[in-house]
């Protein structure tokens, strides 16, 4: 049994509403109380979708658990069925439906539709939303994906791809998908399918016409890219076209598996590299980003942080579990520990430990960063409504790179105002700890009265006289808690038990970055 | 096939509907019921799909650190590799520890723990006698086998009166006020009573645990929400006796409301006119304005609140709109009796739910104005439906003669909102 105050994931059949929901003439029939319809208004509200989720709801109460369940399963089946007239059914169950063991799959096949129906098995006490969405989508292209139509092999055709992934409820997949066609179009490779999102059952079957597939969100397309692989030979990419160093990356992976030059002139609307190079954004050196989020998100943020504006990373995590392994390496190369957990309260601890000036990562974070009076910028799922712009907005390509530049900037401070601040720190409007001017005076985070006797490791004490504190005082807040730390382990090092001003100084020059 | 509801004239009909049912469950009343008792905490005992569902339901993410939490129960609960009795027990540890300021806490039954049969109820007398008296540990189910939204309410309110302390044999008869109200809207009830001469009155839920009200024989009992069945027998069983009366929406449900308790307590006729007749001439006025906008425009309900009857009322005789169908999760006859009476002839009303035939007659019917849940209003609207989200009717004060406006605000808003926009 797992405390949870909030999930960064839904259950497995969510996942696969997803995959029903972003493509087309599918529908899914799932087995599952009255109140699991609730799903529904993720769809319609949240990614303010104009038609419902094509998703049939069995709605079973606890009287028909004494009767028939299987026959309620196959009633809407049928249902479902004759008024939506789908080229394919998925049918599974929800996490209650899973405990009186119906099997829709064999429910539903037994009412012999004209049609394919997909059976899913996603265990809702074991796996999550991610896991579901990916399963769902490797069912649909097990059932449905034909062999390659040979015809699709002529000489002088252009090289094409199909793109795997997106979905709905995922975060920006529409203006990636848009930016990301522009890019592989621009090289001059043709697009097979795009899947799930938009794909009808059809197009699923001609998946392994394309040369090779571009995995955009691993999460969602990894199993079934390798399945194709495995299958049908096609290679598949590996690198996340986020930020400019990941999109150039990107392009040079698509044009070796296409057998293409790169085009020039592909980076002309790339403004990151200048507007990090110029001078304004010197202030941004260094600056402490903890970044949480799912694993190709957070970890490409990282990359973008630290390469690219030139940030420091302290913190870098995921909820994903299936990709623990990907998040351990790229933490070890930023030095700091890896954190792979879906505990919120975990998240939080951690990201109070590591005293960062930014957080990147979901909206979850950003209560976290409201709390601790720091600055947070939106950079993966779980999704909320303001996690759907209005305006074109992509995280991918050249385009979603100058996105980034703009959202993990414009939380922060101006250069300027950061300086007046830590010049000028009794200033009554200009306070410790307030949110940047340009965007409100937030409430600041109040730092609790620092005890002047600290016990440390193995009961030696260290005590701050009154000036040192004082001058602490004038050290920015949010590093505020690790300058006092360090000071104090500088202090028992040297056998120290009393910090005055001349020991915070020489720790400060001891511990310089 | 349809009944009548009325034994003297052509009345509402009722007819009983069941296929895919589009409504919440029972673990959504966590979202205001968390707010109303402020030092209670909220532990669904479920699946990853019922913290998923508090959480998305409301966009309750506004708090970050809210009084309700889910125990996940996972695969090896389920295969019996782990006591699931001491999992519960190692959760609510964790949960005491982290939020001291709790006094009572609610294990509340979810679909997974109704199915696996979990028993929260011994959960909750063996975990209060290790935590009383700091904490006080009650269950009720919010699951979705057996609760529709608003019911999950009823079942924490019938597990509160279960707790409540006994009233003293000579007490003198008091007023309670029973489901939970905005806080602005129990406030003003509380003074028309005090106006009218009512020194004992409670209300029910209490703000604190530490405040529930106690109850016995000469407890007399208003309804304040439709949705009260469970609730209303837990009382009567401990001997208090129910105040029949409309319910307090709009000006008419609020005035017979008011009455009834003024009956029942001997308030004089002059007293209660009084207390009363400022805020109706207020109320009436701006109703006034809501009419000229309302009347004449017809109106479809999909089940949802429980709320929809008496609002129905209110709307068809205060407003003038037409009604339409008029869907309800599950319809107390009892408790409805009065708001039944005042429904026009011939209206529908539809008890249960299948939604794509519901659909199908909602397009048939064209109405200017759709109650719906959060799933269907964007699709509905994008069909060139205007939409009321009813979850709104649960979230906003709409109680009370100062309330009637906004209630009716509620309804005008979407029109107005059509009628403004050029794109």
């Amino acid at each position: 049994m797992q405390l949870t105050v909030w999930t960064y994931e839904g259950p497995p059949h969510v996942g696969a509403m997803r995959i029903a929901a972003a493509m087309k003439n599918v529908h899914y029939v799932l087995h599952a109380p009255q109140g699991d319809t609730y799903a529904d208004l993720l769809f319609t509200m949240i990614e303010r979708r104009d038609t419902r989720p094509p998703v049939t709801y069995t709605t079973f109460q606890a009287r028909d658990l004494g009767g028939d369940t299987a026959e309620l399963f196959k009633n809407a089946a049928r249902d479902a069925y004759e008024r939506f007239k789908p080229d394919a059914l998925i049918v599974g169950s929800s996490c209650t439906a899973e405990l009186i063991q119906d099997d829709p799959g064999g429910l539903a096949q037994a009412l012999d539709l004209p049609i394919p129906v997909i059976p899913l098995e996603l265990p809702a006490y074991q796996r999550k939303e991610n896991w579901g969405a990916a399963e769902t989508f490797y069912r649909i292209a097990r059932t449905l994906t034909r062999p390659r139509d040979e015809a699709t092999r002529a000489d002088g055709r252009r090289p094409s791809c199909n793109i795997l992934g997106p979905t709905t409820l995922g975060f920006r997949h529409r203006d990636d998908l848009t930016e990301i066609t522009a890019l592989l179009t621009a090289m001059g490779i043709e697009i097979n399918v795009v899947a799930p999102l938009g794909a009808t059952p059809a197009d699923m079957s001609r998946l392994a016409d394309a040369d090779f597939n571009v995995v955009l969100y691993p999460e969602v397309a990894s199993i079934t890219a390798s399945w194709l692989q495995r299958t049908y030979g096609q290679k598949q990419t590996r690198e996340m076209p986020i930020g400019v160093a990941g999109t150039r990356a990107f392009i040079k992976e698509v044009a070796e598996l296409a057998g293409i030059e790169v085009p020039k002139e592909i980076e002309n609307r790339a403004r990151l590299p200048w507007y990090s190079r110029s001078v304004d954004s010197t202030y941004l050196t260094g600056k402490r980003v903890f970044i949480f989020g799912d694993a190709s998100h957070a970890i490409a943020a990282a990359r973008v942080a630290s390469r690219e504006i030139g940030m420091k990373v302290v913190g870098l995590g995921t909820y994903s579990r299936e990709f623990a392994r990907e998040i351990r390496e790229a933490a070890a190369s930023y030095d700091v520990e890896p954190l792979i957990t879906d505990d919120y309260l975990d998240v939080e601890v951690a990201i109070a430990a590591a005293a960062p000036e930014l957080v990147l990562g979901s909206q979850m974070e950003r209560h976290i960063a409201k709390r601790l009076g720091v600055p947070c910028a939106v950079i993966s799922a779980p999704v909320h409504v303001q996690d759907f712009p209005a305006r074109y907005s992509p995280q991918m390509g050249f385009e979603g790179a100058n996105v980034l530049f703009d959202t993990f900037v414009h939380p922060l401070m101006m250069g300027l105002e950061e300086h007046l601040i830590g010049m000028f720190r009794g200033d009554f409007e200009f306070r410790d700890g307030i949110a940047p001017s340009h965007l409100g005076g937030s409430a600041p985070a109040q730092e609790a009265p620092a005890p002047v006797v600290v016990a440390a490791d193995g009961g030696a004490q260290v005590a701050w006289t009154l000036d040192a504190e004082k001058e602490l005082r004038k050290i920015p807040f949010f590093v505020r808690g690790k300058a006092r730390r360090n000071t104090e382990k500088f202090a028992l090092e040297r056998g120290t038990t009393r910090i005055d001003v001349e020991t915070l100084y020489e720790a400060k020059a001891h511990y310089g970055r | 096939m349809s009944l009548p509801l009325c034994d003297d004239r052509p009345g509402p009909s009722l007819r009983q509907e069941r296929g895919q049912r589009e409504v919440f469950c029972g673990l959504t009343g966590i979202v205001w019921l968390h707010r109303k008792i402020q030092d209670a905490f909220f532990l669904v005992v479920g699946s990853r799909t019922c913290a998923h569902l508090i959480q998305s339901a409301a966009g309750v993410m506004i708090f970050a650190e809210p009084r309700f939490a889910t125990a996940i129960i996972e695969e090896r609960d389920l295969a019996g590799l782990a006591d699931i009795d001491a999992e519960l027990d190692c959760v609510v540890g964790r949960l005491i520890e982290r939020r001291p300021d709790i006094k009572m806490l609610f294990l509340v039954g979810s679909c997974p723990s109704e199915v696996i049969k979990l028993d929260l109820s011994r959960a909750a007398q063996r975990l209060s006698q290790t935590l009383m008296p700091q904490v006080r540990v009650l269950s009720y189910s919010g699951s979705g086998i057996e609760t529709t939204f608003t019911q999950g309410e009823d079942a924490c309110l019938a597990a509160l009166v279960a707790q409540c302390a006994p009233m003293p044999e000579q007490a003198e008869p008091s007023l309670l006020v029973v489901g939970a109200l905005a806080d602005a809207v129990e406030d003003q009830f509380r003074r028309y009573f005090e106006q009218m001469g009512l020194t004992r009155v409670d209300f029910l839920p209490a703000r604190h645990a530490a405040d529930m009200p106690a109850i016995g024989p000469k407890t007399r009992f208003l309804l304040a929400q439709p949705f009260l069945s469970d609730t209303a027998r837990a009382l009567e069983e401990r001997g208090a006796i129910h105040i029949p009366a409309l319910f307090p929406l709009g000006v008419e449900g609020t005035e017979a409301w008011l009455r009834a308790a003024a009956t029942v307590f001997n308030v004089g006729e002059q007293v209660f006119q009084n207390t009363i007749s400022s805020a109706i001439a207020r109320a009436e006025a701006s109703l006034h304005r809501a009419r000229e906008k309302l009347a004449g425009r017809s109106l479809f309900f999909f089940p949802d609140s429980q709320l929809e009857v008496p609002i129905a009322r209110f709307l068809s005789r205060e407003l003038g709109m037409e009604l339409t169908e008029i869907g309800v999760p599950y319809l107390h006859r009892r408790h409805l009796a009065a708001e039944l009476d005042l429904l026009p002839d011939h209206v529908q009303i539809v008890e249960g739910q299948d939604v794509e035939q519901q659909l199908d007659r909602c397009r048939a019917l064209k109405p200017d104005l759709t109650v719906c849940g959060l799933g269907l209003a964007n699709p509905l609207e994008a069909e060139g439906f205007s939409t009321k989200w009813s979850i709104e009717l649960v979230f906003t004060p709409v109680q009370g003669f100062e309330q009637a406006a906004d209630l009716a605000e509620l309804f005008t808003r979407p029109l107005m909102r059509r009628a403004l926009l050029e794109v």
